[in-house]
């Protein structure tokens, strides 16, 4: 592989020093691979592994206590279904975290939405497209005035979001009313999280997924390699798009079967609510590893002088964070109005926001900014949404799920302190 | 986007790149420059000497567009101009390695050295692109320490930090190059890797401007040092026409022998 160095060399000029990125060529064997990434999780960074060693785990366990019913395709689908708006909601929150701040309010941002939803399509009878885009629209706004307050003013996002969680539960309980809920009968905003893709319809999908995400990764490692740039090896690769598919079209046949209890009825195929938090997946990961916006977010997490002295906008970029956060927060509290076909005066408060943040850090989102990607919150979000499940299963009293739940917020978070300490001292 | 390009056959070393004249700077009632002159060539290193508050850094931040100076005449490649802010600096190809680096530490050295001015493709950042370069401006400067260019900055030992920061000024085809201070918090073997690519950087054809403390780095990489006392140039000479002696005399009082300030500058 020596060639490599040389004809970067080559290119540069009149001298001809080789370049020597040993590490460039180690990343081409597998054993190279496997060895940087032992050299990673030494580092500190464990990237997806406690989410994926979790959700074995909890799968296991939650099986082992509860055979029969955990793994039931009905328990399952509703397992997927209830994770849909803590994954939402954590992937707003990767942005914010991603700066090293934090959004307390983001729980009741969601439940505010939700209301102006309810409220536009009950008593105003406004077509849903509407009483979607306000609910958004509803929540940039939001975000706009909490960014704001952070990155304009000055004040810690702590005590920002702190305030504004009070707040905004106070506006959301005017707009329902005290003790009241407002049901939500609206067929499109019911079908998200209650009605289901045509099997057809989820299988087409499912391959469509599977096979776009081979072409363009095998596509990206094959330019990568044309141009001896750093890439993977291919067996590497190959594993990735195989495992890619293997989940993909698992978790469709899961959901294909009928999970109806009464044999009278149908009811199988995937959850509207899945595709569309897989195109919010798609589209934040987009953002955040492939546009200057995002690598500028990183940037600023990172290093907020650094990005300053690169003539990055560092005020703007904490400003969007926080619009983006709310705005699926909004998409979030969508979700959750669906699920529940109502919206209560304390939509979002509660543990909403705990498990949201949960899922982020457990994902592998660090609280301390600068790390973090968008299917962290869908791993840690499946984390949370199966011990929230389990925990149900289980029947276990109130006070225990309280408990468990914030352990295991801590123990993520405990998890990503240690890390950040051994990254500190690795160097 | 597009820095403007270098031309090495009609730069002639004879022609400063930056030259100061009669540069005064004030914070408040405190007057920290007083009259400096300051000739900066390319090709050359220029080591810029002095002690704690001589106004080392205030002059580099003159320069750099961070605190613009009061008044004095700035001339760069021979046309007067003004340094108003970092972007004014930037624009003429000014880049100042900052002594805490500048680098974000959660990114790699790719996207630290296009930190801020990213090739885009519409919408897209052209990685690809970006990664060529990289590595093309590190095997310019023979750089050969780093493991990956898609290597963590975190991971970097404080020379390859140093050695990106410093790579970043060269791929941004900057003329002039401010260091400050990149030798201060290196070990030995670091410390000669960076004042090798120091050495190199002037080779190339940039004009660097040296800041530090230590004599022995002076002697090692400088062809000129300029010796700035209470905020006065004392000294701005050619390397052989000095020894360390002299040097740290010009830094400590001002003066030595017929070196450095009048006994009428140094009353008031």
């Amino acid at each position: 592989m020596s060639s490599n160095t040389l004809t970067a060399a080559e290119a540069s000029g009149p001298q001809k020093p080789a370049a020597g990125f040993e590490g460039d060529r180690q990343d081409n064997t597998l054993g190279g691979a496997v060895r940087g990434y032992v050299d990673k999780l030494r580092g500190g960074d464990l990237g997806a592994l406690p989410a994926v060693l979790g959700i074995i785990t909890l799968g296991i366990l939650f099986t082992v206590l509860r055979p029969g019913t955990f793994l039931s395709p009905i328990n399952l689908a509703n397992l997927a279904v209830q994770a849909t708006p803590i994954i939402v909601l954590a992937m707003g929150l990767v942005f914010v975290l991603l700066l090293g701040e934090i959004d307390l309010s983001a729980g009741v941002v969601s439940g505010v939405c939700s209301a102006v939803l309810a409220q536009l399509l009950v008593q105003a009878g406004v077509g849903w497209p509407i009483a979607v885009l306000a609910a958004i629209a509803t929540g940039a706004v939001i975000g706009m005035f909490t960014g704001s307050l952070v990155g304009m003013v000055g004040i810690p996002s702590f005590v920002v979001t702190l305030a504004l969680f009070l707040g905004w539960q106070g506006v959301t309980l005017r707009l329902i009313g005290q003790g009241g809920t407002v049901p939500v009968r609206e067929p499109v905003i019911r079908a998200l999280a209650n009605e289901n893709l045509p099997l057809a319809v989820g299988w087409a999908l499912a391959v469509l997924v599977a096979v776009a995400y081979a072409v363009v990764e095998l596509w990206r490692w094959r330019a990568k390699r044309a141009r001896d740039l750093a890439h993977q090896p291919l067996l590497l690769v190959v594993l990735r798009v195989v495992l890619m598919a293997v989940v993909v079209l698992g978790v469709t046949a899961i959901l294909s079967q009928d999970r109806a209890l009464s044999a009278a009825v149908d009811l199988a195929g995937i959850p509207y609510a899945i595709p569309l938090v897989i195109l919010l997946l798609l589209v934040v990961t987009f953002v955040l590893s492939r546009t200057s916006f995002g690598r500028h977010m990183y940037a600023v997490g990172g290093n907020a002088e650094a990005a300053r002295r690169a003539g990055i906008n560092v005020t703007r970029i904490r400003v969007m964070a926080f619009v983006i956060s709310s705005s699926l927060a909004a998409i979030s509290g969508i979700l959750a109005t669906s699920r529940l076909s109502s919206v209560t005066p304390d939509a979002g408060a509660g543990n909403t926001l705990l498990y949201a943040v949960g899922a982020a850090v457990i994902g592998g989102t660090s609280l301390f900014g600068g790390r973090g990607r968008a299917r962290d919150a869908l791993l840690g979000g499946l984390v949370i949404a199966i011990i929230a499940n389990g925990l149900g299963l289980l029947g276990v009293a109130a006070y225990l799920n309280f408990v468990i739940t914030g352990g295991v917020l801590l123990l993520a978070a405990s998890v990503d302190a240690l890390a950040r300490r051994r990254a500190a001292t690795a160097r | 986007m597009s820095a403007p390009e270098r031309d090495h056959g009609t730069t002639a070393v004879g022609r400063p790149t930056l030259e100061l004249r009669g540069v005064d700077k004030s914070f408040g009632a405190v007057q920290v420059l007083h009259d400096v002159h300051l000739t900066v060539y390319p090709g050359k290193v220029t080591a810029l000497v002095g002690d704690n508050g001589a106004g080392k850094s205030t002059l580099i931040k003159g320069i750099a567009g961070i605190h613009p100076f009061d008044s004095g005449e700035v001339e760069f490649e021979g046309e007067r101009v003004t340094l108003h802010s970092p972007r004014d600096a930037a624009k003429l190809g000014i880049e100042v390695v900052y002594q805490d680096l500048a680098l974000a530490d959660n990114l790699d050295v790719v996207q630290n050295m296009f930190l801020g001015r990213e090739r885009k493709r519409g919408v897209l950042l052209d990685e690809q692109s970006m990664e060529v370069a990289a590595r093309e401006t590190l095997a310019k400067l023979s750089v050969r320490t780093l493991k990956s260019v898609r290597q963590l900055v975190s991971s970097l030992s404080g020379g390859q930090r140093q050695t990106v920061a410093i790579a970043k000024a060269v791929l941004w085809e900057s003329k002039l190059v401010i260091l400050d201070e990149p030798t201060a918090a290196l070990g030995v073997a670091q410390t000669r890797q960076v004042l090798d690519l120091v050495r190199r950087l002037a080779d190339a054809g940039h004009a660097v401007v040296f800041i530090t403390h230590n004599m022995v780095d002076v002697f090692e990489v400088a062809d000129r040092v300029a010796a700035l006392y209470l905020g006065r140039v004392a000294a701005d000479v050619p390397i052989d026409q000095v020894d360390r002696t002299q040097v740290i005399e010009l830094i400590t009082s001002g003066r030595s022998g017929d070196l450095g300030l009048s006994a009428e500058d140094l009353e008031d």
